[in-house]
């Protein structure tokens, strides 16, 4: 059934689409540290335990690698899991079972076997965390053949991508970020799939086009208010999804506007706003009237103490900032 | 020997041998005048692992293997022109020519893949293994590993899980005391690896790798365990490859890093696998060396025909490259 307006928190339509997925679909289980505990996934798991039993819910010890793994093998034996790693910075451990396993099995073995499993990771940051309890990587991920990263801005997307990525066939990177857990926003009550791959234009505009993703969309869309004030007409585009990239969208916007400010919640080198840049400097290279601006952390790690983080972290006063640099009004 | 062995079974068992051993033995002439390119890494002196584990096996049970899975591939019942094929990276390889000797396959017959990353397939093993036990399915997965691979923390990481979870798992670890050039004393302080398994509260056992009937035995114990959910298992089997780590000769004839003793070969030579259960066949008199060599020749013929097979197939079609990098 679906009702119309009915609002939901970012976190709770993670766990919508947990409950409707792992009810529709008995190969789906949710494996990892802290699937009990809210102090580790928030309410992003409320009552998946009570529903579906110790079987289907299974909270682990700390042992990324192998229960990565564990998912992974689950997932080439016919199982759809769902290994969730709370905070992306001890998914270190689990590089082995991700990009050499997972990401090649498909290929490596002439299609025989897929790996339709969904690794989660939750972006855990600020709050004086420090270099090991902030960090958001998924360039890396991108940067490997054979998986998919998705990364969405909003209640409706986290739904949706998450409902996608587990019926996807191939292994999927679901990033969200905590900072988006309390985000409200209008979520249908059906199971419903968001198309990996797919961008959305957030924000039409005319001057510029502002391309964000995860946390950055919030900002930007902040940005964009501000900017209307002033008279600048920005377009703002969310990705949602970084690998497969909607290149069509991205061009067409960059093609209206000409001009490209991309804003991203990773460090810069060799991150998304690079690859972004790159591609619309190689594709559509002639329809650009200034130069790209990447708004993206800076290439250091993340500090404890409140009074760096505040600079470190940008906000939609930085992207406020890269805007003007090339928009004249 | 307590044996539920009959006549056929002991046949089977030794056909599965001779097979892996003259199909390894196959590549040597093909490595060397450079028609076979991919690393390949021989399973020689090692068969009655392999044989004597996938005896106890059903088809449907799942098993995991490494850089060295040519044997396991073969006793889980996967098809020789398949194989053979791959090692020559042509299309119609078990993986299309895409992965080489190190990653064959054969998902009908239960084998789900082998890879290099020494310790990288135990977790997957596991995941099976836990599927299996949501789903109540009744199958049971075997992780083939080496002793190097009791170096990598991912195994112990497993242990825990499997033990922790009752998962119907075999941990079959193939000891054959060299991790790629290093000999087992200097990666461990004990060289008992089973004992590994046993402050997981993990039953384990040490094997005597080369006796195939003793590896059938511990193998279906095992197995039995495991599907009335008593598992896990870890099986320590003692072997030696007669082989080099890789191609025929690394580390043995002197040609690469030749760090086994002579001696040691030699003494290992004596202890083959296959001699052995030959002698044990005709002493018993369950096979005459007449039925031998007629199963001999009829596996060398099966073994021509499968390079022949690979000889004449295509290459994969280049325009191909980035197809199955998603499905």
């Amino acid at each position: 059934m679906s009702s119309n307006n009915r609002m939901l928190s970012y976190s709770l339509a993670i766990n919508e689409a947990l409950h409707q997925a792992m009810a529709f679909d008995k190969s789906v289980f949710l494996i990892g540290q802290g699937v009990k505990s809210p102090w580790y996934v928030g309410n992003t798991c409320k009552g998946l335990l009570e529903k579906f039993g110790p079987e289907r819910v299974i909270d682990t010890p700390v042992s990324e690698n192998a229960i990565t793994g564990a998912a992974v093998g689950a997932a080439l034996a016919g199982m759809r899991p769902v290994v969730v790693h709370p905070r992306m910075d001890f998914m270190m451990y689990a590089m082995d079972p991700i990009i050499n396993e997972a990401s090649n099995w498909h290929y490596m073995f002439g299609g025989k076997l897929s790996v339709p499993v969904v690794i989660w990771g939750i972006i855990n940051r600020g709050g004086e965390q420090a270099a090991q309890h902030s960090q958001a990587i998924h360039a890396l991920f991108a940067h490997i053949p054979g998986l998919k990263v998705v990364i969405p801005s909003t209640p409706y997307d986290a739904k949706g991508l998450l409902v996608a990525s587990i019926e996807d066939d191939n292994p999927v990177i679901f990033i969200d970020d905590r900072w988006l857990y309390n985000l409200e926003g209008e979520v249908p009550e059906k199971l419903y799939s968001v198309p990996i791959g797919k961008g959305i234009i957030r924000k039409e505009g005319t001057d510029v086009t502002l391309l964000a993703i995860s946390y950055m969309v919030v900002e930007s869309m902040k940005a964009a208010d501000h900017l209307e004030k002033e008279g600048i007409d920005v377009e703002v585009v969310d990705l949602r999804s970084i690998k497969p990239l909607d290149e069509g969208l991205l061009y067409e916007s960059v093609k209206k506007t000409g001009k490209l400010v991309v804003a991203d919640g990773g460090w810069k080198t060799c991150g998304i706003a690079s690859e972004i840049s790159a591609l619309v400097s190689q594709n559509i290279f002639e329809y650009l009237k200034a130069p790209i601006i990447r708004v993206t952390l800076p290439d250091t790690p993340a500090p404890a103490s409140s009074i760096l983080e505040e600079n470190y972290y940008p906000t939609f006063k930085n992207i406020i900032n890269s805007v003007k640099s090339i928009v004249k009004n | 020997m307590a044996l539920h062995a009959t006549q056929s079974f002991l046949e089977k068992l030794y056909r599965t041998m001779v097979k892996i051993r003259l199909c390894e033995e196959s590549f040597v002439e093909p490595i060397l005048n450079g028609e076979i390119r991919c690393p390949v890494h021989l399973y020689t002196g090692q068969e009655a692992i392999a044989t004597g584990v996938c005896a106890a096996l059903r088809k449907t049970d799942y098993i995991f293997g490494t850089h060295r899975s040519h044997g396991h591939y073969l006793a889980k019942g996967g098809g020789i022109k398949e194989l053979v094929a791959e090692i020559y990276c042509k299309e119609t390889g078990c993986s299309k020519g895409r992965g080489g000797s190190m990653h064959i396959i054969d998902p009908p017959n239960g084998m789900f893949g082998s890879a290099p990353i020494v310790g990288g397939t135990i977790s997957l093993a596991l995941g099976a293994a836990l599927a299996s036990k949501i789903r109540r399915d009744g199958r049971i997965t075997v992780a083939f590993f080496g002793d190097g691979a009791a170096g990598e923390g991912v195994l112990y990481e497993s242990l825990n899980f499997a033990s922790l979870k009752k998962l119907p798992i075999i941990f079959a670890c193939e000891n054959n005391f060299y991790s790629t050039h290093m000999p087992i004393s200097e990666c461990r302080p004990d060289q008992n690896i089973f004992k590994i398994a046993k402050p997981f509260c993990i039953q384990s056992y040490r094997v005597h790798g080369n006796d195939v009937l003793k590896v059938y035995e511990a193998a279906r114990k095992s197995v039995g365990l495991c599907r009335k959910g008593q598992g896990p298992v870890f099986l320590e089997f003692v072997t030696y490859r007669l082989r080099g780590h890789v191609g025929p000769d690394d580390n043995i004839q002197g040609t690469h890093a030749d760090i086994r003793p002579k001696e040691e070969i030699e003494r290992w030579q004596r202890k083959d696998p296959i001699k052995r259960f030959r002698q044990f066949l005709v002493k018993d008199r369950i096979l005459s060396e007449k039925d031998l060599r007629r199963i001999d020749q009829h596996v060398e013929r099966e073994v021509r025909d499968a390079h022949a097979f690979a000889r004449m197939s295509p290459l994969p079609r280049k325009r191909e490259l980035t197809k199955y990098v998603f499905k």
